[in-house]
């Protein structure tokens, strides 16, 4: 048996569940956001096993390796703003858990 | 051979990911994550997308599981209550959910026919990246390092601490 776009395929599909699991399940900020970047690398492996498998000689689909790229980029940005968000919520109520945010509640 | 390795592989990545989810301690998340991120860049190495690979292992592994670790011994957050009963059957259910929808869409009776390997790997190279990112990229690729400039000065402005609620006491 050899290894096809498929596998790839649910491997993607089992870390991108994995990660909604931790959203769902987890309450403490900064498992939720490392949970949310195992969504977005399972979406990187899903397009790079796309491009991979759908590239021939003549069209070498390099489209989606390099959104990977700008993908990895953007997720960068994103990691540093969130735990600058999460540094500045702990300065103004010293808590990281989900449950007890809850001043727009009201 | 393939065969081991992608399955060796992927089971590096899937049940570290998946402690990742169930941990309730920020740093074993973290750290579990670091094995996670390596076991899927090796991934990439399978798929022949070497350029990746090792951009995903400087730029995740390297820098942001070194920034979440940065940030959880800055805060030292106490580890989580256990979440409720239904809370977690809801979650299992999701999940499980997920994991069937995504195993018939891939693996059932109307799925595929797939794309077969055709080509050598038009990706192996780094200059394949640079080509494609200094021509037909070009404009994108210098937004992004906007974009890092705008997210750099903002993190700055959001972490810092304000005179005026803090009673300038810094």
């Amino acid at each position: 048996m050899s290894i096809g776009l498929e596998d790839y395929l649910f491997v993607s599909i089992l870390l991108f569940a994995i990660g909604f699991l931790g959203v769902l399940l987890r309450k403490n900020t900064l498992i939720v956001f490392m949970c949310l970047e195992l969504m977005l690398s399972a979406s990187i492996l899903a397009l790079i096993a796309f491009s991979r498998y759908n590239s021939t000689a003549a069209n070498p689909l390099m489209e989606g390796n390099v959104f990977v790229l700008f993908i990895i980029a953007i997720a960068a940005c994103e990691v540093a703003v969130g735990l600058a968000i999460i540094v500045a919520l702990w300065r103004r109520i010293q808590t990281v858990e989900l449950g007890e945010i809850k001043e727009l509640k009201h | 051979m393939k065969e081991i390795l992608f399955h060796f592989f992927a089971a590096l990545t899937l049940l570290p990911a998946f402690f990742v989810a169930t941990s309730r301690k920020p740093v074993n998340a973290a750290m579990n994550m670091l094995v996670s991120f390596v076991g899927l860049s090796a991934l990439f190495v399978l798929l022949e997308t070497y350029f990746l690979a090792i951009l995903q292992v400087l730029v995740y592994a390297g820098a942001i599981i070194v920034l979440f670790l940065f940030i959880i011994m800055l805060i030292d957050p106490h580890k989580s209550p256990a979440p409720s009963l239904l809370r977690f059957l809801a979650s299992i259910a999701a999940f499980a959910l997920m994991v069937l929808t995504g195993y018939f869409l891939v693996y059932g009776p109307e799925a595929g026919p797939y794309a077969q390997l055709a080509a050598e790997a038009p990706a192996s190279l780094s200059r394949s990246f640079g080509v494609a990112l200094f021509t037909r990229y070009m404009l994108p690729f210098q937004i992004t390092g906007f974009m890092l400039l705008i997210a750099m000065i903002g993190v700055i402005v959001v972490s810092r601490k304000d005179p005026a609620t803090d009673g300038g006491e810094a």
